[in-house]
C-alpha cells in the first residue's frame, strides 16, 4: 500500500517536473523567472517521503517501546546493588599480583574466613614460591592432621600434613556447614572470583558494603543481615571484617577496606592461579606474532611486486568484416 | 661486505648440514636472547611485586628464628 502511493507520487512529481519544465521553456523569451512556483511544488513533492520517512521512524520507535527494552525477571532489590568499579593494580594487562598482598589476604582469610569457608581447591604445594617459603608452607602443612591411607585392615590413622595436601575444610560436610550457619552453606572460596558477576569488586563491595542500619522500610528476614550488594540483600553471612581484626606482620594498618582488598585480591589468586604466568605469556605471543606479522605482509609484497607493477596492453584485432568501414580509405592503415 | 657475505654464505649456507646447524643454533641463541630480554622488561614494570622481589625477607627471617 504504502509502496504502491509512494509510486504514484514519484510518477506525480514526474509530472509535476515535466510541467515545470515545459512551463520554462514556453516561457524562456520572457524575463520572468518560475522559482516560486518550483519553490512551491517541490514542498509537495517531498511530503510524501517526509511523511512515510516520520510513519517509518514513528513505528519502528513504538516497536523499541513495547518489545525493545530490557526485560527484568527481577526487581532492582533481587538483582543486588551493582558493584563499583575499583582501579585494582593487578587486573592491569602488564602487572601481575602483589605477592606482599597475596600474603596479608591469606592471613585473613586463614584468621577470619577460614573458621566458616573452605578453600579447598589450594594444595599447601601451591603456596610455595607465590606467598611463603617451603619451610612455612610445610610447616603450615604439619599443623593439621590428615588420613593415611588405609592399611591392611581397612583402618586409617592420622598424619600430620604435607605439602601436596589440599587446604583443610572448616566442616566435614555441606551438611554440617548448614547447621552451623542457620541453613546457609558458606561456599567454597577457591573459585569464588570467577564464580560472581563483578569478580574483585564484588566480593569487597560485599565485605565492606554492610550498612550499619539497614535503611528504612528494607525488609530483613530473621537470621539474615542486610547488605545491598547481595542479590536480595539479605544474606546470612554477617559483617566479619572490622578495623584491626587482624595484626598484620608486614604492619599495613589493618583497616576494613584494606584487609577486604587483600583477602580480595588473594582469592583472585586462587581462582587463577596462573594469572602473572598468563599475562607475561600473552606479551611474548603477542611481540612474536607481530614479528610474523610483519614478515608475511612484506614476503607477500615482495612476491606479489612484479604482478602488481607490470603493464597490460591490449592490441584490438584488426576488424576486417564491416564492409563499410573496410572500403573506405584511411590515413594510416595498419595490415 | 661482499668478502663478509661470502664469508658468511659459505661457512653456514652452502652445505646443507652446516645450514641446519645453524638454524637450530640461532634458534636456541634467539630464543635464549628474547626470554631473557622480556623477562628483564616484565620484572622491572612489576618491580616489588612479585614474590622473587619479597623472598628475601621471609627466608631471612626463618633463618633468623632456627639460630
Ligand atoms: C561466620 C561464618 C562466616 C565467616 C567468618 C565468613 N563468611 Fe562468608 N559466608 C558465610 C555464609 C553463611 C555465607 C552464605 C550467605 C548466603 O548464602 O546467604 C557466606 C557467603 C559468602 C560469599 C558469597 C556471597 C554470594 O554472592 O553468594 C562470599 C564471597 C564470602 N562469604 C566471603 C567471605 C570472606 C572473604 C570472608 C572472610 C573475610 C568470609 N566470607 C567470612 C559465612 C561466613
Amino acid at each position: 500500500m504504502l509502496a504502491r502511493s509512494a509510486l504514484r507520487s514519484a510518477r506525480s512529481a514526474g509530472a509535476v517536473a515535466r510541467n515545470a519544465a515545459s512551463k520554462t521553456t514556453s516561457r524562456s523569451s520572457s524575463t520572468s523567472s518560475s522559482t516560486a512556483e518550483g519553490a512551491a511544488s517541490s514542498w509537495k513533492t517531498n511530503a510524501l517521503p517526509a511523511g512515510a520517512t516520520a510513519f517509518a521512524i514513528g513505528t519502528v520507535a513504538w516497536y523499541y517501546h513495547l518489545y525493545g527494552r530490557n526485560v527484568d525477571a527481577m526487581t532492582p532489590a533481587e538483582e543486588g546493588l551493582h558493584p563499583t568499579s575499583y582501579p585494582w593494580a593487578h587486573e592491569k594487562w602488564h602487572k601481575t599480583f602483589d605477592h606482599q598482598a597475596l600474603r596479608r589476604g591469606f592471613q585473613v582469610y586463614r584468621e577470619v574466613c577460614a573458621s566458616c569457608h573452605s578453600l579447598a581447591r589450594i594444595p599447601y604445594r601451591s603456596l610455595v614460591g607465590t606467598i611463603m617459603t617451603v619451610d612455612e608452607a610445610k610447616a603450615l602443612a604439619e599443623e593439621n592432621e590428615y588420613d593415611t591411607e588405609p592399611n591392611d585392615e581397612g583402618e586409617t590413622e592420622k598424619r600430620p600434613g604435607k605439602l601436596s595436601d589440599y587446604l583443610p575444610s572448616p566442616y566435614k560436610n555441606d551438611e554440617a556447614a548448614r547447621a552451623a550457619n542457620n541453613g546457609a552453606l558458606p561456599p567454597d572460596l577457591s573459585l569464588m572470583v570467577k564464580a560472581r558477576h563483578g569478580g574483585c569488586n564484588y566480593i569487597f563491595s560485599l565485605l565492606t558494603g554492610y550498612p550499619e542500619e539497614p535503611p528504612a522500610g528494607a525488609v530483613v528476614p530473621e537470621g539474615l543481615n542486610f547488605n545491598p550488594y547481595f542479590p536480595g540483600t539479605g544474606i546470612a553471612m554477617a559483617r566479619v571484617l572490622y578495623d584491626d581484626l587482624v595484626e598484620y606482620e608486614d604492619e599495613t594498618p589493618a583497616t576494613t577496606s584494606q584487609m577486604a582488598k587483600d583477602v580480595t585480591e588473594f582469592l583472585n589468586w586462587a581462582a587463577e592461579p596462573e594469572m602473572d604466568e598468563r599475562k607475561k605469556m600473552g606479551w611474548k605471543v603477542l611481540a612474536v606474532t607481530s614479528v610474523l606479522t610483519a614478515l608475511s605482509v612484506w614476503v607477500k609484497r615482495y612476491k606479489w611486486a612484479p604482478i602488481k607493477t607490470r603493464k597490460l596492453v591490449y592490441t584490438p584485432p584488426i576488424q576486417t568484416k564491416s564492409p563499410i568501414t573496410s572500403k573506405l580509405p584511411k590515413p594510416d592503415q595498419k595490415s | 661486505m661482499a668478502g663478509l657475505s661470502d664469508f658468511v654464505y659459505n661457512t653456514f649456507l652452502r652445505r646443507n648440514f652446516t645450514m641446519l646447524g645453524t638454524v637450530f643454533v640461532s634458534a636456541f641463541a634467539l630464543q635464549m636472547a628474547f626470554d631473557t630480554g622480556s623477562d628483564r622488561i616484565w620484572d622491572s614494570i612489576n618491580r616489588g611485586r612479585q614474590w622473587k622481589d619479597i623472598k628475601a625477607k621471609y627466608v631471612q627471617a626463618a633463618e633468623d628464628d632456627d639460630e
